[in-house]
């Protein structure tokens, strides 16, 4: 690399870690909050340094037994809840949108064009401009409180099937012709060739679509009102409706961590996946 | 559409379309459908009896000042949060490329905010800021005097939410920026070192400008990200507080439809959005996706 | 002063036992003015020795110095130099006129000279009609120009080539191949040039530096190395079709070869094993029987203007080349290989150098 001011390299050392200090900063907080007592958070400044309480913690946290004058649903319930929903969506929209994708690219029949500009449009549509409307559907299907009202509405994103059309455009010609000759139909072929080579394509997707459901906030809310329906996301908020010193702050953070959790674990761990993925889907 | 080799099938590719074709009709274009109509009507508040109001719904929105606030409210935010969260990532990009060692550590720990939802964010935010209890917010009483009340003071409740959404969206930015980086040739950056360039100039005149696609996409993205995954971040910190000072408008539609009950109000607020989102979308795909390949 | 002086130049990647040297030692004096050819194979080291003296490279050993100033700490800006890219590394969202101006727009010089020198340098390289373009509207053959008038706009001290014409088609290549020696001529600037095209190498170099794996074979001017290269690896490196190296072992005046015991004009240097080098057109064919190496041919290949014959000696082969106009022997026919007795090249087989 050019310049080889050792000043230059410094300099940048110390902003990447001032960047990691101020980023990990209020996680580093929440976990240190969540192994002290409430008493201990609460009276400020709470201690910087990891306490002694973490099972005490977590466990109270997971079984709903915290006394915080907000909500005190069962944790380890709402995790389940989250990891159900998240997963449904990811493999519900992964599944969903490769059909879609290879119906739009490999067939010609008519109204095409059309099929492909009304799935463009729901782009446009996310679930914020049409919450109350929305919600009334699902009501009237029966499906509140239940994981199919959780999840389908959310399963048929268009981000997803333009993802897959884009890299179904660059497969080669030549293997769809090669398919043929060798007698191959068109399922097969889906089903032989076409889903092998999409690998880091779905591997991509699922990262970010499980981040996706996991963190939904605002449909859970409207969908979900029984407390053992609750997404852990929301349940969070609804632990702090004590007001400060009301709220066991200890509680609350453990939750914090465990809800992270699952998402920063499949972050890190497809990891070069999903920054592929996510670069190469917006462009 | 270009000339592809195809299958040929008179049924089966309405069969692969018809999962997503069921889904986005019931649940996208029927409620959308519903909010466009819903937004032309007034309902007694009894829910019981609909009348036909035209755009009277629109006609007092626009009239409403605490709806026109929350338009100024949305616009600052949005601009605060697409601008702040692209220069911190876009320098944090700058010297992460300059960095060899240890690379692979700091891009993991700025990819985890990514994995953190708005809520939790909102969370985290709140409790390090909570005036009585919060660190941040007694360290800034402790060494530098000054009293921090989100709950009272319109401003920090802003400056609170902002930091949050800023927080949340660094890697997002960062890894787009990375990326853009990586994508101009390194001969580049040697031949302006050549040419006599420092690293400061190298940078404004030669990789800013051919960042500018990314820039730009960010920026709409950005916005978007402001306008609707905010969401949770609000309701999770202020609750659009104090008074009204951090309700955007997609929390206003939360408030008034779903707490308020006026429905009516509520659609029409939606359907604004629509146009919003569909203006930056076209934004989007007219100047970004027909991106200047050099 | 512009020369350019390599003293025991290494390159180390890495640190500790665990290192990768890919630059062993290299030492050079390239004059004022002069216009050096770097020439090797793929991975033997020569671009890396040449971001070396532009500064984008660190120099793990030994000097470099530019002018006679030891460059080792300098940065690439401020070693007076100006470098082309293979793939011209010119600035997209600038004009023409502004990638050439770039760099004298840093080292603020005034507007009307800057104006002056890149008309001058656009009248060489004919770019008068191109200077508001951007880049991506030009050609390849116009890109490289607008990269070499990049580096005459800023009267450099010396001149860095780093392959620029393997990304032009053939007749593109021999085009600007005269171009460059033109502006050699005009400009007179200290040049090095890096390809591992030996014709390019051939064509333009007043000296060559021949490399391979990380190692200076051979520095010469083009017609020291084809006469007289250093080592095996010079030897079959350059011309073309490349030189015969035989093994065998030498007994008196006679080499024998795969069994078969080939007479020689006159003692070899030394007794032993040893290659022998000849060129396939210092050779010429006769009939079987005549003075010379009896041979059986294997194959023809016609080139047009010439014929290459493969012929054998058990399961050695020798390339000879002979006009197209004589009449070809046919595969399977001994002939007679005659080899000019000034034309014969010894190597030692164990350290591939030059004996005679």
């Amino acid at each position: 690399m050019v310049e080889r001011r050792a000043t230059l390299g410094i300099l940048a050392h110390a902003v990447m870690v001032l960047g990691m200090l101020i980023v990990a900063f209020p996680l580093y907080l929440a976990f240190v909050a969540s192994t002290h007592t409430a008493q201990e958070i609460v009276q400020a400044p709470m201690p910087l340094l990891p306490g002694s309480h973490f099972w005490d913690n977590y466990v109270a946290a997971l079984t709903g037994h915290g006394g915080g004058a907000g909500s005190n649903a069962p944790v380890g319930r709402m995790m389940w809840v989250s990891l159900v929903t998240a997963l449904v969506i990811a493999f519900g929209k992964i599944a969903v949108s490769l059909l879609s994708a290879f119906a739009l690219v490999y067939f010609r029949f008519p109204f095409r064009g059309f099929f492909f500009w009304a799935i463009f449009v729901t782009l446009m549509l996310p679930v914020e401009v049409r919450i109350l409307p929305t919600y009334k559907v699902v009501s009237d299907l029966g499906l509140l409180n239940s994981y199919a009202g959780l999840t389908i509405p959310l399963i048929a994103s268009a981000t997803a099937t333009f993802l897959f059309r884009q890299f179904f455009l660059t497969v080669p010609e030549e293997l769809v012709e090669a398919a043929r000759i060798d007698g191959a139909g068109p399922m097969r072929f889906f089903w032989d060739i076409l889903l092998p080579l999409s690998k880091t394509s779905m591997a991509a997707l699922f990262v970010i679509q499980f981040i996706y459901g996991w963190n939904q906030y605002l449909w859970p809310l409207l969908a979900t009102t029984s407390e053992d329906m609750y997404p852990v996301v929301v349940g969070i908020k609804r632990m702090i409706a004590g007001g400060d010193s009301g709220n066991e702050w200890n509680i609350v953070m453990a939750t914090a961590i465990m809800a992270m959790l699952p998402p920063a674990i499949v972050v890190i761990f497809m990891q070069r996946w999903f920054v592929k993925g996510l670069v190469d889907t917006e462009k | 559409m270009e000339k592809r080799v195809r299958f040929t099938s008179a049924w089966l590719p309405w069969v692969l379309l018809t999962p997503q074709v069921i889904i986005i009709t019931v649940f996208f274009f029927w409620p959308a459908a519903q909010a466009v109509l819903q937004s032309m009507q007034v309902q007694d508040s009894f829910g019981l009896s609909t009348e036909w109001a035209g755009l009277e719904n629109f006609k007092t929105l626009f009239g409403d000042s605490a709806y026109l606030e929350s338009f100024k409210t949305t616009a600052i935010f949005s601009v605060l949060v697409a601008v702040l969260g692209i220069a911190i990532s876009l320098m944090l990009a700058v010297f992460a490329d300059r960095v060899i060692r240890g690379a692979l550590a700091y891009r993991t720990m700025l990819i985890v905010p990514y994995a953190v939802a708005p809520a939790v964010a909102g969370v985290l935010w709140v409790f390090m800021f909570s005036p009585s209890i919060g660190v941040v917010a007694y360290g800034l009483a402790r060494f530098f005097g000054f009293e921090w009340n989100h709950l009272l003071n319109s401003t920090h409740a802003m400056s609170l939410v902002v930091a949050a959404a800023v927080w949340k969206q660094i890697s997002y930015n960062f890894l787009f920026f990375v990326a853009g980086l990586q994508s101009i040739p390194k001969s580049l950056i040697e031949a302006a070192a050549i040419d006599g360039a420092r690293p400061w100039r190298r940078f404004w005149t030669i990789q800013f400008p051919l960042l500018t696609p990314t820039t730009f996409f960010l920026l709409v993205i950005n916005m978007v990200y402001a306008f609707f995954d905010t969401f949770a971040i609000i309701d999770a910190t202020t609750s659009g507080g104090p008074g009204r000072d951090t309700v955007i408008m997609v929390y206003k539609v939360y408030q008034d439809g779903v707490k308020g009950g006026d429905i009516g109000s509520s659609a029409a607020q939606s359907v604004v959005l629509m146009l919003i989102v569909v203006a930056l979308t076209v934004l989007q795909f007219r100047y970004v996706e027909k991106k200047v390949n050099y | 002063m512009a020369s350019i002086t390599l003293k025991d130049v290494v390159k180390r990647y890495g640190t500790g036992p665990k290192a990768n040297q890919v630059i062993h030692g290299v030492n050079a004096e390239i004059a004022d003015g002069e216009f050096v050819v770097i020439v090797g194979p793929s991975g033997c080291g020569k671009s890396t020795l040449l971001r070396m003296v532009a500064g984008l490279e660190e120099i793990s050993g030994g000097t470099i110095s530019i002018g006679g100033r030891v460059v080792n700490d300098t940065e690439p800006s401020e070693r007076d130099i100006a470098m082309v890219f293979q793939n011209y590394a010119l600035y997209p969202h600038m004009s023409v006129f502004d990638n050439m101006a770039y760099g004298l727009k840093i080292a603020k010089v005034p507007l009307a000279e800057i104006q002056q020198r890149v008309d001058k340098a656009a009248k060489i390289l004919e770019l008068g009609q191109y200077l508001q373009r951007k880049p991506r509207e030009l050609s390849g053959g116009q890109r490289q120009r607008v990269a070499m008038g990049r580096a005459i706009v800023r009267q450099p001290q010396v001149f860095l080539f780093d392959e620029p014409l393997s990304n032009l088609d053939a007749k593109l290549r021999a085009q600007t191949r005269l171009e460059i020696q033109k502006l050699h001529a005009e400009l007179g600037v200290t040049s090095l040039f890096v390809t591992h095209d030996q014709v390019e190498a051939m064509t333009l170099a007043q000296r060559m530096i021949v490399m391979n794996g990380g190692r200076m074979e051979q520095i010469g001017t083009p017609e020291e190395v084809y006469h007289r290269p250093a080592t095996t690896f010079v030897a079959g490196f350059i011309g073309s079709p490349p030189m015969n190296l035989i093994k065998g072992v030498s007994e008196g005046a006679r080499f024998i070869v795969d069994g078969q015991a080939l007479p020689l004009p006159g003692a070899a240097p030394r007794a032993g094993e040893l290659i022998l080098g000849l060129r396939p057109e210092h050779a010429s064919l006769s009939a079987a029987g005549n003075p010379g190496w009896q041979l059986k041919v294997e194959m023809l290949e016609m080139l047009g203007a010439e014929r290459l014959v493969y012929c054998s000696a058990g399961h050695v082969l020798f390339t000879v080349r002979v006009e197209a106009t004589l009449v070809p022997p046919k595969v399977g026919d001994i002939v007679s290989l005659q080899a000019a007795p000034d034309q014969l090249h010894w190597f030692d087989p164990a350290t591939t150098q030059r004996i005679a």
